[in-house]
């Protein structure tokens, strides 16, 4: 009889997940555990100003510490052809500094040594002599025609500009603005943050001279990515080289770049012919690698006064640090910024956009977000609260106006996204039911006369995940698809490897779920690997929330292969033809007589000891899975707030989160990613930011001025599902990992903007810290975030 | 994190350890809780040649009440102790109100009350409680103990009156002649975050009369603010609300913050007048219906 899904841990099982037996118990392997027999420990020493010439370097001092193995600067690199590095976004970044330093913690010297205290002491001797030049701290400053060039290393730079990029109609946008009613406009600073994974960045290089093989430990969300990199930096040929990316403490992006301590840790093991160990320090972690968001953002809705939205007017200027390294696709210069108002019916856009390079940490990752976004999503409903309240409408109304309905899909945005499905008016109705919408106006009134002001602030969105479809979507070239390969044992276990990397998203747990829906083999029976370049499929790895829409499909995908070929063998057992073969989970039967059957087990066994003729014995295959678009999960979040006006704290009274990600793998797992991102958007909206001071000195290099959430201060959050299944995965799901994050942050800042209404403040910039609310409700003004740190 | 080299003692007596500091000539320090030492270790902002944890002397973990009233909390009582101790939840409400702000859950299980207050950080909440309080330290060294008040203790940011050779062995806290009153309010952007902005004040009061006002504050200032004397206005008066107004204004003058991604200046300011008065509000309402 078929299986009872649930129970064999298949599709929508909330089954506990599998890899936590080892992290709760200690015994997970990340990079810092792993220790090779004659390991060396390389220490990187930071510059200590943001941009300076460097005028010598002086290791003298610290060869002379005893334990010293060896001591590198730029010119070590340089001598190899390694000072300069390629960046995921085809600019150059500094592996060593050899000519100036570009940001406070650039990379500058490394010293190897027989343990990591001794490398700490010998770099803390290195005498680097700066000449000092002014910095520049935001992009403002980087227009000025009189700033300093930041980037004079690169032929045909004369000013500080990145680049310019443009997309959308702007003659139909213009004609949109000329037949408005009402123009709302806002102006945004998204702050810079950081993913502020709990492990940081490192690796373990090894490379044997005798076989001429490299292996990298490393804690890479994308190690095949990696691997092809290395071979081309390195030179070196792409089998030998073996990437393998333990177990992962969080990654959020942060985990996607190539960093200069990696590829210097390769040519120190290269150079002493020992594996060297670098695994940075926190406040490295925070100071050099990947940051997100640091945009300004501003815009404006054409509007007809019943409500309608004609046309959409957007400009960014984002600040990308010293080097280009943000990790996206090659294409979109500002990632998927122009998936704004992708679930709102607009009939024209446009988006403008440039970057500019500062002296501050390069590297702009998606933390938690599809390529920007976060960004796109912030200012989409920061720019729906403000129109609303500018056209003197409700904002659910508003919303029920613009959103596309649900006969609308498949529906084409005006930036040219394909939005596939969805059932977003449900979804929203469904989140003001539970926050009870109707009787706020009343709460509200009844707050306000115990001295307490509350706010409500709505977000609604879509968003693009699950990066490919390879036509579009590419990371330096190579084109963005994923891949599975499963075997099934004699016996009728399996094991799944795949292209992807999990870093905590339980992907153990879900693809076991995943091969039990489509075989009927139990989850438990299934073991799955990732991350060794040497046994997994090639594959573009973790991050934008596509897993599940790419990786995911290969796994159903592959896991089909393998039923196809079990029905020839069932066919054979059963002695019939295979036309005659009915699936139900876990077994075929002869059609008519469900009686006579095989199980997929005994599929297996025969397929190591009873093929028919002429099949190839054996039950593995592996599959490929090129997505033939993105998938578009959608969510509602409405939060509530009471603002004490004599302080500016503000407290969530409550949060609803609607999600509909289509059909739910592992409703448990789900729900974590949920109340994760809403735990990072609520740090993001409420106190989060790296800023710096005039002089490029990064404030906040530390947990105890960036601040990450605790159990404590974090609100509860109520979690409502609405299931839409995706029309074109195998399964029907779509991404979920990243729309908490995304779509989060608005809903804080609009329901305490909500609660400011009456005092004529349009915004007050994130994080809104007790200090700025407070500021703007004695001014009655906007409270603006720029940089440099914004005095109170 | 890697800290720079240092030796490590483990002494069994107190006469041990201060022989240990004496010998080492002010480059020794000393570890109880270790919850801001460790950090600084680390990070290299500190790199004393020694060590010498105080952990396994016995006698150095009391709380107790003497004959008199006065309070007495030995070197190793923990933030945690603290917060648990049925006794300041009645008697020390100061104390009290501080306990569950100090830092994090996790570093109350470890941190030491005068651990704390020998840190001297500006931002530090026992030092606070301490000198609104009018407590002493006493303080063991090679010629015995001494007693210094906490109005002379803190020298400055992370400095202390205590001689390198020197161990703080114990707080001591007089005891009300009335009733003792109190409060602590902090602003944090986060648990475990410094403050922003925290006041302590404690009142010792005879029926609806102050016998005595306390008041410090801490994170609004190069050091923690003894705002003693500003708030020195309530002695021998009633907690009107003019005398409340009088007294927030006076403790907002003393404080002497500085603008910083934490706040404006006149933020903090605000803040500490805000707290002070619903501390002492609060207080006159309980009074009141005492009454």
């Amino acid at each position: 009889m078929a299986l009872d899904e649930l129970k064999i841990g298949g599709m929508g099982a909330s089954r506990r997940r599998v890899e936590d037996n080892r992290f709760i118990r200690g015994k997970g392997q990340y990079v810092d555990d792993i220790v090779l027999p004659g390991m060396l420990h390389m220490e990187i020493l930071r510059s200590p100003v943001a941009h300076a010439r460097i005028k010598s370097i002086d290791t003298s001092a610290a060869w002379e510490v005893p334990g010293v193995r060896l001591v590198m600067t730029g010119d070590t690199m340089a001598a190899r052809n390694l000072a300069w590095m390629p960046t995921l976004s085809y600019d150059t970044q500094a592996v060593l500094a050899t000519d100036k330093v570009r940001f406070q913690g650039q990379e500058v010297a490394a010293v190897i040594a027989d343990d990591p205290y001794i490398a700490k002491d010998a770099a803390s001797k290195i005498i680097v002599e700066y000449e000092q030049l002014p910095a520049i701290v935001n992009p403002m400053q980087a227009q000025d025609p009189n700033s300093p060039l930041i980037r004079d290393d690169k032929e045909n730079q004369t000013n500080n500009k990145v680049f310019d990029w443009e997309i959308g109609d702007k003659s139909a946008t213009d004609r949109a603005f000329a037949d408005a009613d009402v123009v709302s406009k806002i102006q945004l600073h998204y702050p810079r943050s950081h993913p502020s994974p709990m492990e940081t960045c490192g690796s373990i290089a090894d490379f044997d001279r005798a076989t001429g093989k490299l292996t990298v430990y490393m804690t890479s969300q994308a190690p095949h990515i990696v691997r092809a990199a290395v071979a081309m930096v390195a030179e070196l040929p792409e089998h030998m080289i073996r990437i393998v990316s333990p177990d992962l403490g969080g990654g959020f992006g942060n985990k996607v770049p190539i960093y200069p301590g990696y590829v210097i840790s390769i040519l120190a093991s290269i150079l002493t012919e020992h594996p060297v160990k670098w695994v940075e320090d926190k406040s490295s972690n925070l100071i050099s690698t990947g940051f997100g968001r640091d945009v300004y953002l501003q815009g404006e809705l054409a509007l007809r006064k019943d409500g309608k939205i004609l046309g959409m007017r957007m400009h960014t200027v984002s600040d990308h640090g010293a080097f280009f390294a943000d990790a996206q696709p090659t294409k979109f210069k500002i990632g998927l910024m122009h998936s704004t108002f992708a679930c709102y019916d607009v009939p024209a856009a446009h988006l403008t956009s440039e970057g500019w390079y500062t002296n501050k940490a390069p590297g702009g990752v998606a933390y938690r977000c599809s390529f920007r976004v976060t960004e796109a999503m912030f200012f989409q409903e920061r720019m729906i609260h403000a129109a609303a309240d500018d056209l003197g409408m409700d904002q659910a109304e508003f919303r029920r106006v613009n959103l596309v309905k649900d006969d609308m899909f498949p529906y084409r945005t005006a930036f040219g996204f394909l939005t596939d499905s969805g059932q977003y008016q449900k979804c929203l109705d469904l989140g003001l039911e539970a926050i009870g919408y109707s009787t706020f106006a009343q709460e509200q009134e009844e707050a306000r006369k115990r001295g307490k002001l509350l706010g409500l602030g709505i977000s609604t969105m879509t968003e693009p995940l699950g990066a490919g479809n390879s036509r579009e979507y590419d990371i330096i070239g190579i084109k963005m698809f994923d891949s599975a390969e499963l075997r099934v044992h004699m016996t009728g276990k399996a094991i799944l490897r795949t292209g992807a990397k999990t870093q905590g998203q339980g992907h153990e747990t879900t693809w076991a779920q995943i091969v039990a829906h489509e075989l009927g083999i139990p989850a438990d029976d299934i073991v799955v690997e990732e991350g060794d370049t040497d046994t997994a499929p090639f594959g573009m790895g973790t991050y934008a929330s596509r897993s599940t829409p790419v990786a995911g499909a290969a796994v159903a995908m592959v896991a089909r292969k393998i039923r196809a070929k079990a029905r020839k063998i069932a066919a054979h057992l059963l002695e019939v033809s295979e036309e005659d073969i009915e699936w139900e989970l876990g077994r075929f039967y002869v059609r008519g007589n469900q009686e006579r059957g095989v199980t997929i087990q005994d599929c297996a066994l025969a397929a190591y000891s009873n093929v028919p003729d002429g099949m190839e014995p054996g039950l593995e295959n592996n599959a490929y899975y090129d997505p033939p678009n993105l998938t578009w999960p959608f969510a509602a979040y409405i939060c509530k707030v009471e603002i004490d006006p004599e302080t500016g704290v503000w407290d969530v009274l409550q949060f609803v989160a609607v999600d509909d990600c289509g059909v739910r793998i592992n409703p448990l797992i789900v729900e974590g990613q949920i109340m994760g991102g809403l735990t990072e958007a609520y740090a993001m909206a409420s106190m989060q930011y790296i800023t710096f001071d005039e002089e490029g000195n990064c404030i906040g290099s530390n947990y105890m001025d960036y601040l990450l959430p605790t159990a404590w201060e974090t609100p509860g959050f109520e979690l409502y599902e609405v299931v839409t299944p995706c029309p074109h995965h195998p399964i029907g799901a779509k991404g979920i990992g990243e729309c908490a994050t995304v779509g989060g942050p608005a809903a804080f800042v609009n329901a305490v903007m909500n609660a400011l209404k009456h005092t004529g403040v349009r915004n007050v910039d994130m994080p809104l810290m007790p200090n700025r609310v407070y500021e703007a409700l004695q001014t009655g003004k906007d409270v603006s975030g720029m940089p440099p740190v914004k005095a109170g | 994190m890697y800290p720079s080299r240092f030796e490590y003692d483990a002494p069994k007596t107190l006469e041990e350890a201060i022989a240990i500091l004496d010998r080492s000539g002010g480059e020794a320090k000393v570890l109880a809780g270790g919850q801001s030492l460790v950090p600084m270790l680390k990070l290299r902002f500190a790199s004393p040649e020694r060590i010498v944890d105080i952990n396994g002397i016995p006698g150095l973990n009391h709380v107790r009440v003497d004959a008199d009233g006065t309070l007495r909390i030995g070197a190793l009582v923990r933030h945690e102790d603290m917060e648990n101790s049925a006794l300041l939840e009645k008697s020390y409400p100061t104390l009290a109100g501080a306990a569950s702000l100090v830092a994090d859950p996790i570093v109350r299980t470890r941190g030491t009350f005068v651990g704390s207050v020998c840190h001297a950080d500006p931002q530090g909440d026992w030092a606070a409680t301490m000198i609104a309080l009018g407590g002493r330290i006493v303080a063991q060294g090679p010629n015995g103990r001494r007693e210094i008040d906490m109005r002379s203790f803190v020298l400055g940011p992370f400095v202390t009156a205590l001689a390198f050779n020197e161990i703080a062995v114990e707080a001591v806290i007089p005891g009300a002649k009335g009733t003792a009153r109190g409060g602590y309010l902090k602003l944090e952007r986060r648990v475990g975050d410094f403050a922003t902005a925290s006041v302590a004040v404690y009142l010792d009061m005879s029926g609806a009369t102050v016998n005595r006002a306390g008041c410090a504050l801490a994170g609004v200032g190069g050091r923690t603010i003894d705002a003693n004397d500003a708030i020195s206005v309530l002695n021998g008066k009633q907690l009107t609300d003019e005398n409340i107004a009088a007294a927030a204004e006076a403790v907002a003058d003393a404080a002497d913050p500085r603008t910083d991604h934490r706040g404006s200046a006149d933020y903090k300011r605000h803040i500490v007048k805000t707290f002070v008065t619903r501390i002492l509000t609060g207080i006159a309402r309980t009074e009141q219906k005492a009454a």
